[in-house]
């Protein structure tokens, strides 16, 4: 028999958390502080549109580029929130989660060499989507001592003429990072030299912490017509099952874009589409408590992270921390492996999220007080140990 | 910071003052100063616990009474009121707007004691002009907590 398969897809290399999953499944009673996603169920005036939905027989499929009820609320939104305009009708495209819109928005853009720079430590998904658009992902690796922000130096040494996309994973999963107004203006000068295009992951744009509130790239003078703006419902309201996330772009990339989703997605569920519409118009209250909520815990942990001598810069954004585990003189997969054995407590390796997070944890605060507390005793245990205490 | 200790101990008010001084990013003793000041200021009027006397062998019997009062010369709704909550085993009392005055919230072992208080002790009084009663079969939700169903952590252990 042949092959079945395709070269490109067998070269990419699984998904290193998912590695790290299949250990973790088959520890019984361990903690986990592995997770990438609220745990807040979705507010229940939201779920409760969806159940309406269905309700009243709306089990059809949507336009293919979603509700223009939906894409309406997401203009007002996105004016209200980043006095970003982007119009419904040609600018505005709902996909399955903020991941398809990355997908998409790589396949709409890329011809085979082109590279896409990808800062990291960084969400899974940039490198292969990428890959399997054709193009060549080239990491930016990201250092501590920038506090994890992509800085124009870093930038501008990966940039070569065949430089296509910039991959901006700001509030970034895993560190915490943020980038300011201020830090956005200096990449935002970069790109408009270089002629390069922005994809803007702010997926976790509405956990943001301390005085600033998020700001879009996108919104920079210039930058729209260079920039897709993806964002989503999983983290913010909530609704990571509902697989319902977004993508803003200037009409001649986001016709493209709408085209391939026509053909490999159809449309979005439409039942999340109802539900969304909702979270959209009526979900201030509860996002703003649920952020409060992650902004304690976020306190919570570095403060004991300080106090058990684990270095951690301190994340402004979305709900991780990302210890630094350099001074034990073992790799983030070895601390990681010993800490699940030896203390029964879950958190993903840096280098889950590319080579430049060795040295590094991602632990995630998006757990009751209680698992954090105990989670955190049991680190804290086993931390000592390593010290010799 | 007052509201954010509140919205805290209003859901937890078991949790120490160190941990919720750190949640709060504030320190321990402005924290606990703060909690004492609004002791004194009776915005704190008391650190209960939340009770599913369902799950116990206890019995207990939970009634609202719907009360209608004629409030007289000299005796506003406010006496009238004192009247009713000096009583121990009323467990709440509140003024209401509509169809009826006071929402009277009341605790006994058995149906027996909760009918004979309203018989004896709550109808005589010279303001009330009428009761209903209406006894509570079930408990769903309470303080703002679920009390049937059991928390359970259903996401995948790790994800990215």
């Amino acid at each position: 028999m042949r092959n079945p398969l395709s070269e490109k897809i067998v070269t990419i290399p699984p998904s290193g958390i998912r590695k790290f999953f299949d250990i973790v499944s088959e520890m019984r009673d361990a903690i986990s502080l592995g997770v990438g996603e609220p745990d807040f169920d979705t507010p229940w005036h939201i779920r409760e549109e969806g159940i309406y939905s269905l309700e009243k027989g709306r089990t059809f499929y949507t336009a293919n580029a979603g509700l223009r009820d939906l894409r309406v609320e997401i203009h007002n939104y996105l004016e209200r929130k980043y006095e970003l305009s982007y119009h419904p009708d040609k600018e505005i495209l709902v996909t399955v989660g903020g991941s398809e819109a990355i997908d998409i928005a790589m396949r709409a853009m890329l011809d085979p060499g082109d590279e896409v720079l990808v800062p990291q430590p960084s969400f899974v998904s940039y490198v292969p989507c990428a890959v399997l658009a054709g193009g060549v992902a080239v990491p930016v690796e990201l250092e501590e001592k920038d506090e994890f922000r992509l800085t124009p130096e870093k930038l501008l040494e990966k940039i070569t003429p065949r430089t296509k996309i910039l991959v901006m994973p700001f509030p970034n999963n895993p560190t915490g990072a943020v980038m300011r107004r201020e830090h956005l203006v200096e990449i935002a000068r970069i790109v408009v030299e270089h002629d390069l295009f922005v994809l803007s992951d702010e997926i976790y744009g509405e956990l943001t912490y301390g005085e600033e509130e998020h700001f879009s790239i996108a919104s920079l003078p210039g930058m729209k017509e260079r920039t897709v703006l993806i964002n989503g419902f999983s983290k913010a309201f909530a609704m990571t099952g509902w697989r319902l996330g977004y993508a803003c772009a200037p009409e001649v990339i986001l016709k493209q874009m709408l085209k391939i989703h026509q053909f490999a997605i159809m449309c979005a569920p439409t039942t999340s589409q109802y539900a969304a519409i909702d979270a959209m118009k009526n979900s201030d209250a509860d996002v703003c408590h649920m952020r409060e909520s992650y902004d304690q815990r976020r306190r919570y942990l570095l403060h004991f992270f300080e106090e058990m001598g684990l270095e951690c810069f301190e994340p402004l954004g979305a709900f991780y921390a990302f210890p630094s585990i350099k001074r034990f003189g073992m790799t983030s997969d070895e601390f990681a492996n010993r800490l699940l054995q030896e203390e029964k407590v879950a958190v993903v390796p840096g280098t889950a999220f590319g080579d430049s997070g060795e040295g590094y944890l991602r632990v995630s605060y998006a757990y009751s007080l209680k698992s954090l507390k105990e989670a955190l005793g049991r680190i804290e245990r086993f931390v000592n140990r390593l010290d010799g205490r | 910071m007052r509201e954010k200790i509140l919205a805290v101990i209003e859901k937890n008010s078991r949790i120490d003052i160190r941990d919720l001084a750190i949640l709060l990013g504030e320190s321990e003793v402005a924290v606990a100063n703060e909690i004492a000041e609004m002791e004194r200021e009776h915005i704190i009027c008391g650190y209960h616990t939340l009770i599913n006397w369902e799950n116990t062998s206890e019995e207990k019997v939970i009634a609202l009474i719907e009360v209608k009062v004629t409030p007289q010369r000299g005796m506003g709704f406010d006496k009238i009121a004192e009247r009713i909550y000096q009583y121990s085993e009323v467990n709440a009392v509140y003024l209401m707007s509509g169809a009826y005055d006071f929402t009277v919230i009341l605790e006994g072992k058995t149906m027996r004691q909760v009918a004979q208080f309203v018989s004896d002790k709550l109808s005589p009084l010279d303001s009330v002009l009428s009761t209903a009663t209406h006894f509570v079969l079930k408990k769903y939700k309470d303080h703002g907590t679920v009390l049937c169903d059991e928390f359970q952590d259903e996401r995948m252990l790790i994800t990215p």
